[in-house]
């Protein structure tokens, strides 16, 4: 053994790494570019999670897009309002907090629901089984439930149930879209989270030939729109669809639906309830309430019918004197 | 080799030797960033663009530092080490001065830290015992050959995203496919030199 090789080997190799490493410091500190530290502490406060559900590539491309005033601050649907929050601090701006919007499987014609037309034992897989004269189900339009989505989810957020279908769990639903996208049946689509009155068919075809292909489709007669105190269902295209923006909730369409396919549960409707000692009796509430549920003469202390009221909540906005309360 | 032609030099590295299909050097971005001809050839300039300079640098490490002490053996780990620390400081540089051209070459140049071609290039210069003019002729035509591998196998790859490929072979499959028979084209031109 040659100690001075050792030697010389190793200095040289530490001479040179030392050398390079100068240099690049120097290089680092000659030729540094100033980033904004704002795109640093964007890209610190996002989720990171590089789903591409804002539209950019990754979390590093939206920072800059937002640091440069290119995106908006509430532009991550994954991180939501609290992120939103932070980065609107960051940015110095407010942040207008977007109703957080969930995938829904709009399609609740299951096994025992919807009729099939032949059985498919190709891949498990709905693209596949979409190329298969539209896969079995006797609606063209309705979930396959070969768990494409539940695949893509990369928040396993959506899962496929026992009588074939697609359910997605509104708590850890980031709407990031990799879902909808897959879906060759393009029967997943966003609702406001929380939304509990939604039309669960996605067939456009007509009445009849959905009636007989499903027992829960919407066959398109138009009852939830004459129904409906608000304006907010119409049927377009043989189908029912909901304006989220002036639904209130209030469950008629769901109760008067022949085919039981717009969803709500009854049971947790909830009631106007009027408190006695705030009412002045100036009646705003009697003449908005769109079932007559509410009664009392001027002056007097109104009251709410239980069986009548349909829990749209309009006599609570309209009420003065915060008087109504919905439990 | 050592009596070599510097014109046989450019067309052995560039179509004989291909250091991609016959030397199978650089593999990683030659699959990697070949999905379009643009990138491709934004890859191929970065490629250029350091092999020439990390050849001309490591003739100069191994002949005027690496010989004099008798530390030849320690060529490899040398050779890394110049040519991270070069790519490194390229990057800076160009950061700075030319944010256009670091902007076409930014997301390609640290890929390149650690390719196998640049490395390979450099080692083969020294084993061929060529001397400065031969070394930047055979980096400038091994950089050159790189390059022109990965834009024609872009162009095909491109033409491949609308083909209808079954789907078992579809991505990289197809890709590796496309390589093995682009290498085997690349075969014809043995004995030309």
């Amino acid at each position: 053994m040659n100690v001075t090789n050792i030697i010389t080997s190793g200095a040289t190799l530490s001479v040179m790494g030392l050398a390079f490493g100068a240099a690049l410091a120097f290089a680092s500190q000659k030729f540094a570019v100033e980033v904004d530290p704002k795109t640093v502490l964007i890209r610190e406060a996002l989720p990171g999670a590089n789903c591409g559900g804002c539209g950019f590539p990754g979390c590093d491309q939206f920072a800059n897009a937002v640091a440069s005033g290119n995106a908006p601050v509430n532009g991550c649907p994954v991180g939501g309002a609290s992120c939103a929050s932070a980065l609107a601090e960051i940015m110095g701006v407010n942040a207008e907090v977007g109703v957080k919007k969930v995938a829904y499987v709009i399609c609740k014609g299951g096994d025992d629901k919807c009729r099939t037309t032949f059985k498919y034992e190709g891949i498990t897989d709905c693209r596949a089984a979409a190329m298969v004269a539209g896969g079995g189900k006797s609606c063209a339009f309705g979930c396959l439930g070969y768990g494409t989505c539940e695949r893509v989810c990369p928040f396993d957020a959506i899962h496929v149930t026992n009588d074939g279908l697609a359910i997605v769990d509104p708590e850890k639903c980031t709407a990031c879209g990799k879902c909808v996208e897959a879906c060759p049946k393009t029967v997943i689509t966003y609702v406001p989270y929380g939304q509990q009155v939604i039309v669960n068919c996605n067939n456009k075809e007509k009445g009849p030939q959905v009636k007989k292909n499903c027992d829960v489709s919407c066959i398109a007669c138009g009852i939830c729109e004459k129904n409906c105190p608000f304006d907010a269902i119409h049927v377009t295209n043989n189908l029912a669809s909901i304006d989220y923006e002036k639904c209130t909730s209030c469950m008629i369409c769901t109760e008067k639906c022949p085919t039981k396919c717009i969803s709500g549960d009854l049971s947790q409707r909830k009631k106007a309830l009027i408190e006695p000692e705030k009412c002045i009796g100036c009646t705003l509430c009697k003449r908005v309430c769109p079932t007559e549920a509410i009664t009392g003469e001027l002056k007097e202390v109104h009251v709410v019918d239980p069986e009548k009221c349909i829990g749209c909540g309009e006599c609570v906005k309209k009420c003065p004197k915060d008087a109504i309360k919905m439990v | 080799m050592e009596n070599a032609s510097l014109f046989v030099i450019l067309v052995s590295s560039i179509l004989v030797n291909n250091f991609v299909l016959s030397r199978f050097l650089g593999i990683c971005p030659f699959l990697g960033v070949s999905k379009q001809v643009d990138t491709a050839i934004g890859m191929g300039l970065a490629v250029t663009f350091v092999m020439t300079l990390s050849g001309i640098f490591t003739y100069f490490i191994q002949y005027f530092v690496l010989v004099p002490l008798h530390l030849e053996y320690l060529q490899t780990i040398a050779f890394i080490l110049v040519i991270a620390s070069l790519v490194q400081f390229v990057e800076i540089v160009l950061q700075k001065t030319s944010p256009t051209l670091y902007q076409a070459l930014g997301v390609f140049l640290p890929l390149i830290t650690t390719n196998c071609a640049v490395l390979g290039l450099a080692l083969l210069n020294i084993q061929y015992e060529f001397n400065l003019i031969q070394t930047v002729v055979h980096s400038v035509g091994g950089a050159l050959g790189f390059s022109l591998a990965i834009i024609l196998f872009a162009g095909i790859r491109e033409k491949q995203v609308i083909a209808d490929v079954p789907l078992p072979f579809q991505g990289f499959p197809i890709a590796l496919i496309t390589a093995s028979l682009m290498s085997i084209a690349f075969l014809g031109f043995t004995g030309l030199v």
